[in-house]
């Protein structure tokens, strides 16, 4: 994968100096999720977040579909076959079979013994990306970073631009039609700042989401996937909590159950900032071309 | 159920959003891309003591550079959203830097082209200004022309950013042939030579650039061979080729060679759209993006 | 669990990283199934056929647990030879009278012991006979007449139970329930091995198991599968019920139900109880604490009318409201349509909606002279009469209905003090957050009020009728800016106080009969102990035992876990380390343990009682369930049901299938009511049941609240599930073309309706009887009016009760499902018809 170096400390920690916090975030254990939607809807009661309703997706319990400036929080609803997701074995074959058993006994959702439908649920949520491309591509500075190391959109100052929209690796910003900005997750700046935990983390019933110190979820979760695997549960994977992915690690980072596309997750996400030093080289040399080009057009017949 | 289809994917939904832009930002990637260009070639034709020229390439520039911010604020809603733009100056935003980029040209081509069209006869102010704005709106102007591309490439859509190398070139080509176009429209024959000229390569650049970028994208180019992206590529690439080839042939026929002109501008505008729709193309179908994610992680 | 408890479901979530296997048993695969270890889909309606085979399973095995079987239960009492049981009647049980369609108890009796009588609570115990009521039969002590120790005897209900279910074999139950044979195996075996000295399991359930016509004996059937395991009066075992409104478990220990007074103590009956005398001989038991029925009964009478209550005038006995006969919910219902009811309160229930035969209730409401509803919202039982199906298509038209509505906007529980009592009998005292708006009151405010109204029209009349509501001790000191009277006086009434010096009473052992003390229910007496509000505890777990008994206040007595000396050995000492709880201290001669004791605290594990002890000291040291006149749990229960004393599966009161264990059909005591306005779908097999060839059932969903008033009018929950839909599985939508988010039509013989389609695997067709059987799966949030409106899945239910609490069928019923909207007025009523035509739907007695 296009990792570059860690970012142990990065950039921004510098800049806040004496007010940076310790960085928070979330840890999402979807292998206990049971889809409730009570953050979502802590979520939009908190944060005054408007209702928008596009009927019954017919999506399995997922009426929400994305999200976006409406949903801040989002839970994902999988209905599969256990075959998908411990490397797509042909339904029957003992490969499958075997896998089934495993997820029997690692207590994994299944249908019945005889055939493994599982349900997977995942409260996504915006990542706080140590490298967020919102932050870096936004022309009026109305993302910000906070001293607790969450990324933050000033509604006041946002000219709904639009540029983060695209920035975003994940597609969680979305501009609001009635007012023209965008709006998403704040990790409930607020809330922290009054030293209180973010709403949907309060709201979870089964600690599905947690929130607090990165390094110390970090190594929770760590041990939380380690003992999944020990049960033998295949796709049990962490998901945004290497500091050398393509966004230098996540600040909401996520323990899923199966690949993160089967979510709606890019596997492998990369800060479009990476890349841009490539396009302005490029750029220049276009524009040093375009000179050329007009200077080429006046040689020889007295510019006539 | 999700169905189980490779790349999978969550009821085949987008992973990246669609860009919130309208139909003001590929009109305005036009404009601005030809007023960047529009102004070397009038300085170059002032220099080279070709006044007519230089008078019509200013017009060109000041027309596109001004109608650049009236398609933006268009976009945004409200005029005041644009000066947030010069709130501050970030470059890693791309869009940051080109909204200097864009005021600065305007602060430069206004003075110039003024000068210009007024000539001897201005007031002595004004003709110091025109002399000094004038080369730097020279050496400014191509920077409107290629940051556009910086701009869409510097986004997490799979047929922008993946063409981040290409995208400043394409884009510097469709501006130079516009530019030449509409000089070589507004000027007589007699003095259109360097214009026409530009147009002609800018517009064969254009074509060439096109390839190398569909080439390297490869699966990703997909939606530059379908749907409303693909049918605008087609008549960009149709119109170019005409024009081009008109303008370079029609020798002395004045009529062929406005055809040809007409129709190198429209291949340029075309161009521009179709790099516009094949962006929402891909950011539309999750396999764009989770598909080479995938063969990176080697999934 | 997840779906409709999620709070308490994290606990189970926590169970299961502690190593706990989690299984569900449900037709759908649900949020629970999600995350259980193992999931077993079943056809609706057929779990005593399941449960009835995991107690075989164990009998066959010999997996009982067999020290707590012989000593805690009935296992060893010998039943009256007359008993005759399904094995023997196909079916039936003995003392079946088809006339009046229910059971003569006699036959169930223990040997020796005189008649017990009907469970039938409003039918009366008959103290002519003798006749006991539900509370027990009469035992001279503690010890039934003749047991057999070995559990040999034929008759000893030992035998008869393992006769009993000898033929819900596994292979039986796969054909009956659409359960593979090793997959119940697998059940089977994780109770047993999970089950015993050092471990235990526990049910869960809620109304999948209850609302069918037969909900108790489903109930039954996890207790006699308990018992035998020794999984009550056990840490980490029991019977789980999950209750439904917050604190619908405070409104069956002080009822909101026609037949019950506070504290479980029976309504008396117009014919039987003419006397206190006649209600407390036939109503109490002899033995168990049933003995102080007196005391109980007393102290409410004198909680109520004070100073009027004198032993003279019986203690006001006479001014309590008598029942004679069935006066529920849907009998008043159909009293109401019949135009034998004139005025109504509602408050806070939305039958237009939430009742089986919503349609049925929407028509009777009409019927009414006068409704009072109290109400958060408007709701569809509120605005039936300008706004609703029946306007829409022409049924019922706005100005030919007499009803005047009184809608009162309700308080709602932040804005009002109060206690909750929860599933595990716990009471959690909350505090007012905010004042009502606007005109909104809370229920004691409008009944305190209503009360004191009533009470000044009266002053001053000499009609003896008049007296009851006069004599009411009606003096609740009042406050705030709206003389909300004070909950936590209420409360205090509700301990009780001793009348000579008015202090809070410590509990109900301190009750007397002599009208020297006040009690409002005795169950609860001690929540306000020492004049402390108990119920407001709120100390953290993590500062507290394990127990935390300084969190709110469970009654009987702040005892956690009822019937806790089943925790100890008969001997006294705890069944095992891993799972002492509660034991005999031999130094200090006591009960002690983590909980607070549930028995006598200084009766010693031997103590046998001499012939003529009465009430707890009438039972033996090693009787554990104290409300019980024989002090043990009864796996065979000779009397308090009216449908047997054991379970028998029995189909649905609409099933496309036949029996498959005996040839009685369904369960023949069971509440009928055929009329053209609840037509019953032909069941097998009459072959018109083919014309309702699928299996329907009816559920909650996370983001909905039963009829919807508290969720589809919130903007923030109304869109997360915006729309009334069916779950269906891929073959069925096939079978019948309906597409994934399409519309489809559902028909009964009451009507039909329309609900979008979701097409999932979780619910899968299940082979059953060699036949593939279809479910559908409707949530009956929906109704007419709200943010998110759609048709309500209760107009497609009948009515069709179960005998003994008269709970309606909801959650197995047969019907037909077409692709498409329903039709619209008119049309809809003939698309109706014609189907009862084809099917032969039963429109009469
Ligand atoms: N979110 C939410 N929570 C609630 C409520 C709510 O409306 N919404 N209501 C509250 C109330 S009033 C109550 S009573 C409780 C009810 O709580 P539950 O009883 O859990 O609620 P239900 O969904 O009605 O029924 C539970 C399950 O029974 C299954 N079922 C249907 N038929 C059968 C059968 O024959 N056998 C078996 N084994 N299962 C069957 C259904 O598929 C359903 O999944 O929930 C309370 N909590
Ligand atoms: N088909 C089918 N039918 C069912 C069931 C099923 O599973 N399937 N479940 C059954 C069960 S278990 C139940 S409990 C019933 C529920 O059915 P109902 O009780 O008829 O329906 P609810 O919506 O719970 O009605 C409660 C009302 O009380 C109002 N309310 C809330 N708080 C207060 C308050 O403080 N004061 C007053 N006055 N009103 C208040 C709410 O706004 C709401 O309108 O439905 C039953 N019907
Ligand atoms: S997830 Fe998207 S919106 Fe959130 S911080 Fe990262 S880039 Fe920004
Ligand atoms: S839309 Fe608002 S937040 Fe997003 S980039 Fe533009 S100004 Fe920044
Ligand atoms: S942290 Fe706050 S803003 Fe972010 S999702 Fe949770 S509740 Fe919403
Ligand atoms: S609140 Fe917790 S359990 Fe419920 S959906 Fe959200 S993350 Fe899952
Ligand atoms: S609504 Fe109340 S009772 Fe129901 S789960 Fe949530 S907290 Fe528990
Ligand atoms: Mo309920």
């Amino acid at each position: 994968m296009s990792a570059t170096a860690s970012h142990p400390d990065p950039a921004w920690l510098e800049t806040l100096g004496a007010e940076a916090e310790p960085r928070v975030g979330f840890f999402t254990d979807t292998s206990v999720c049971i889809g409730c939607k009570a953050c979502e809807v802590a979520c939009k009661e908190w944060n005054g977040v408007p209702e928008e309703s596009g009927g019954l997706s017919g999506r399995s319990y997922d009426n929400g579909r994305e999200l976006g400036a409406n949903r801040w929080r989002h839970v994902a609803f999988v209905e599969q076959r256990i075959e998908v997701g411990v490397g797509g074995a042909a339904p029957d074959s003992l490969a499958a079979e075997a896998s089934r058993q495993q997820l029997v006994e690692g207590g994994l959702p299944v249908h019945d013994a005889g055939d493994g439908l599982r349900w997977l649920m995942s409260s996504d949520v915006c990542k706080h990306c140590t490298e967020a491309g919102c932050l870096d591509g936004c022309p009026t500075g109305a993302i910000f970073r906070t001293e607790h190391g969450t990324v933050v959109v000033q509604e006041d100052v946002c000219n709904g631009c639009g540029y983060c929209v695209v920035a975003c690796p994940f597609g969680v910003l979305d501009r609001r039609r009635e007012d023209g900005r965008v709006w998403k997750c704040t990790l409930c700046y607020d809330r922290l700042r009054g030293g209180m935990e973010p709403a949907c983390a309060q709201a979870c019933p089964t600690d599905s989401i947690q929130f607090g110190d990165l390094d110390a979820l970090r190594s929770r979760a760590a041990e939380r996937v380690e003992r999944l695997r020990e049960r033998g549960v295949g796709g049990a994977q962490l998901y945004g909590a290497d500091d050398e992915d393509g966004v230098g690690g996540f600040g909401a980072f996520f323990l899923l159950l199966d690949d993160p596309e089967t979510y709606g997750l890019p596997p492998d996400p990369v800060v479009p900032t990476r890349h841009l030093p490539d396009a302005f080289a490029a750029a220049a040399a276009a524009s040093a071309a375009l000179l050329a080009g007009v200077t080429a057009a006046f040689i020889g017949r007295r510019g006539r | 159920m999700v169905p189980a289809e490779r790349p999978r994917s969550y009821y085949g939904q987008p992973i990246v959003k669609r860009p919130v832009w309208t139909w003001e930002i590929p009109w305005y990637f036009f404009a601005g891309g030809m007023a960047g260009a529009a102004a070397p070639l009038a300085w170059a034709a002032g220099a080279t003591g070709n006044e007519l020229l230089a008078r019509r390439a200013w017009s060109v520039a000041l027309l596109g550079v001004t109608a650049s911010p009236a398609l933006l604020i268009s976009d945004l809603g409200r005029p005041e959203r644009f000066l947030n733009m010069l709130r501050v100056f970030k470059v890693t935003s791309p869009m940051s830097v080109g909204s200097w980029i864009l005021a600065t040209n305007g602060v430069l081509i206004a003075p110039a082209t003024l000068a210009a069209l007024s000539g001897r006869r201005g007031p002595r102010p004004l003709r110091l200004a025109g002399r000094l704005a004038g080369p730097l709106a020279a050496l400014a102007g191509p920077g409107l022309s290629t940051y556009t591309g910086v701009l869409v490439a510097n986004s997490a859509i799979p047929v922008w950013s993946e063409a981040r190398r290409e995208l400043p070139f394409l884009f510097a080509a469709g501006s130079a042939a516009s530019a030449g176009a509409a000089a070589t429209l507004l000027t007589p024959a007699s003095h259109a030579g360097p214009a026409r000229r530009l147009a002609v390569a800018g517009g064969a650049m254009e074509l060439a650039v096109g390839r190398r970028m569909e080439a390297r994208l490869g699966g990703l180019g997909q939606p530059y061979r379908q749907g409303a992206a693909g049918r605008l590529a087609k008549a960009a690439r149709a119109a170019s080729v005409a024009g081009a080839g008109l303008m370079a042939l029609g020798g002395r026929r004045r009529g062929l060679v406005r055809l040809g002109a007409g129709l190198l501008l429209a291949g340029a505008a075309c161009e521009r759209w179709a790099v516009y729709e094949a962006g929402f193309a891909s950011a539309a179908d999750p396999a764009y993006t989770v598909g080479p994610q995938r063969e990176r992680r080697g999934g | 669990m997840a779906e409709c408890h999620p709070v308490g479901f994290q606990w189970v979530m926590e169970a299961k990283e502690r190593g706990a296997k989690i299984i569900h048993v449900d037709p759908r695969f649900t949020r629970t199934s999600a995350v259980a270890d193992l999931h077993v889909p079943l056809r609706a309606g057929t779990d005593i056929a399941f449960l009835g085979g995991i107690v075989n399973y164990i009998l066959e095995g010999g997996r009982e647990f067999r020290e707590y079987v012989k000593h805690y239960t009935n296992a060893a009492t010998i039943v009256t030879g007359d008993f005759a049981d399904t094995e023997d009647l196909d079916g039936l049980f003995s003392g079946w009278d088809p006339e009046s369609r229910s059971y003569d108890i006699a036959t169930w009796q223990y040997a020796g012991m005189d008649v017990a009588a009907g469970g039938k609570r409003e039918e009366g115990a008959n103290p002519a006979t003798g006749a006991r009521d539900a509370q027990g039969g009469r035992l001279e002590h503690g010890n039934p007449p003749e047991t057999d120790m070995d559990l040999e005897h034929p008759r000893c209900v030992f035998q008869i139970l393992k006769r009993h279910f000898s033929r819900y074999t596994p292979a039986k139950v796969a054909e009956v329930c659409g359960v593979p044979e090793e997959t119940f195996i697998e059940v089977a075996e994780a109770l047993c091995s999970s089950s015993g000295r050092e471990r235990t399991s526990a049910f869960c359930y809620a109304v999948g198991w209850t609302q069918h016509t037969v909900g108790v004996q489903y109930i039954r059937t996890a207790a006699i599968i308990q018992l035998l395991l020794g999984n009550i009066g056990r840490p980490g075992g029991g019977i789980l019920a999950l209750r439904g409104h917050a604190s619908i478990q405070g409104s069956t220990d002080i009822p909101t139900l026609y037949n019950l007074l506070p504290g479980y103590l029976p309504m008396p009956h117009a014919r039987a109880h003419r006397s206190l005398a006649d209600y407390l001989e036939t109503s109490s038991a002899a033995t168990g604490y049933w003995g102080h029925m007196d005391a109980y009964t007393i102290s409410l009478l004198k909680a109520w009318w004070g100073d009027a209550a004198t032993a003279e005038n019986d203690w006001c006995f006479d001014y309590l409201p008598r029942i004679d006969g069935n006066h529920s919910a849907y009998q008043s219902a159909l009293d109401m349509l019949d135009g034998k009811l004139g005025g109504y309160f509602l408050l806070g229930e939305n039958p237009a909606v939430g009742s089986s035969n919503s349609r049925l209730h929407r028509l009777a409401l009409a019927e009414l002279d006068w409704l009072v509803v109290r109400d958060l919202q408007e709701i569809e039982s509120a605005a039936f009469w300008y706004d609703g199906p029946e306007i829409e298509s022409g049924e019922l038209v706005t100005e030919e209905i007499g009803t005047e509505v009184f809608l009162m906007p309700a308080a709602s529980h932040v804005e009002k003090d109060g206690s909750f009592t929860n599933t595990q009998r716990l009471l959690q005292w909350h505090n007012k957050a905010v004042e009502p708006g606007g005109d909104c009151r809370s229920e004691l405010w409008f009944i305190y009020h209503l009360g004191r109204l009533i009470r000044a029209k009266l002053a001053g009349s000499t009609d003896p009728r008049d007296r009851p509501v006069l004599d009411l001790t009606w003096d609740y000191p009042t406050g705030g800016p709206h003389e909300d009277p004070s909950a936590a006086a209420v409360l205090r009434e509700i301990n009780g106080v001793d009348l000579d010096g008015g202090e809070p009473l410590d509990g109900f052992a301190a009750l007397k009969a002599d009208g020297s003390t006040a009690c409002g229910c005795w169950i609860y007496s001690g929540c306000y102990a020492g004049g402390v509000n108990r119920t407001a505890g709120r100390r953290p777990g993590s500062e507290q035992s394990w127990v935390a008994p300084e969190w709110g206040w469970a009654w009987p007595m702040n005892r956690r876990l009822i019937y806790n000396r089943a925790s100890a050995d008969p001997g006294g000492e705890p069944w095992s380390e891993r799972k002492r709880y509660v034991w005999w201290d031999a130094e200090e001669r006591r009960w002690t343990g983590e909980d607070v004791p549930d028995f006598k605290a200084d009766m010693p594990p031997d103590h046998v009682p001499d012939r003529d002890a009465t009430a707890e000291m009438a039972l033996r040291g090693d009787g554990p369930f104290v409300m019980q006149p024989d002090g043990r749990a009864w796996l065979f229960a000779p009397s308090g049901l009216a449908d047997g004393p054991l379970p028998a599966h029995y189909e649905p009161h609409e099933s496309p299938f036949v029996n498959g264990l005996y040839g009685q059909q369904s369960n023949p005591a069971r509440e009928q009511y055929p009329r053209a306005d609840n037509a019953y779908n032909p069941t097998a097999p009459d072959e018109g049941a083919a014309v309702f060839p699928y299996v329907v059932t009816s559920y909650r969903l996370t983001e909905h609240h039963t009829a919807g008033a508290m969720t589809r009018t919130v903007p923030h929950l109304a869109e997360l599930q915006p729309e009334m839909f069916c779950e269906v599985s891929p073959e069925l939508a096939a079978e019948r073309g309906l597409a994934n988010g399409g519309w489809a039509t559902i028909v009964t013989s009451r009507t039909a309706i329309e609900a979008r389609v979701l097409v999932t695997e979780r619910i899968r067709p299940l082979a059953v009887g060699g036949r593939t059987v279809h479910q559908v799966g409707l949530p009956f949030h929906w109704g007419f009016r709200g943010r998110s409106k759609g048709d309500a899945a209760n107009d497609l239910f009948s009515i069709a009760l179960d005998p003994n609490v008269h709970i309606q069928e909801v959650k197995a019923a047969s019907c037909d499902v077409v692709a498409g909207r329903r039709p619209r007025g008119p049309d809809l009523l003939e698309l109706v018809a014609s189907y009862r035509r084809r099917a032969g739907s039963r429109e009469s007695p």
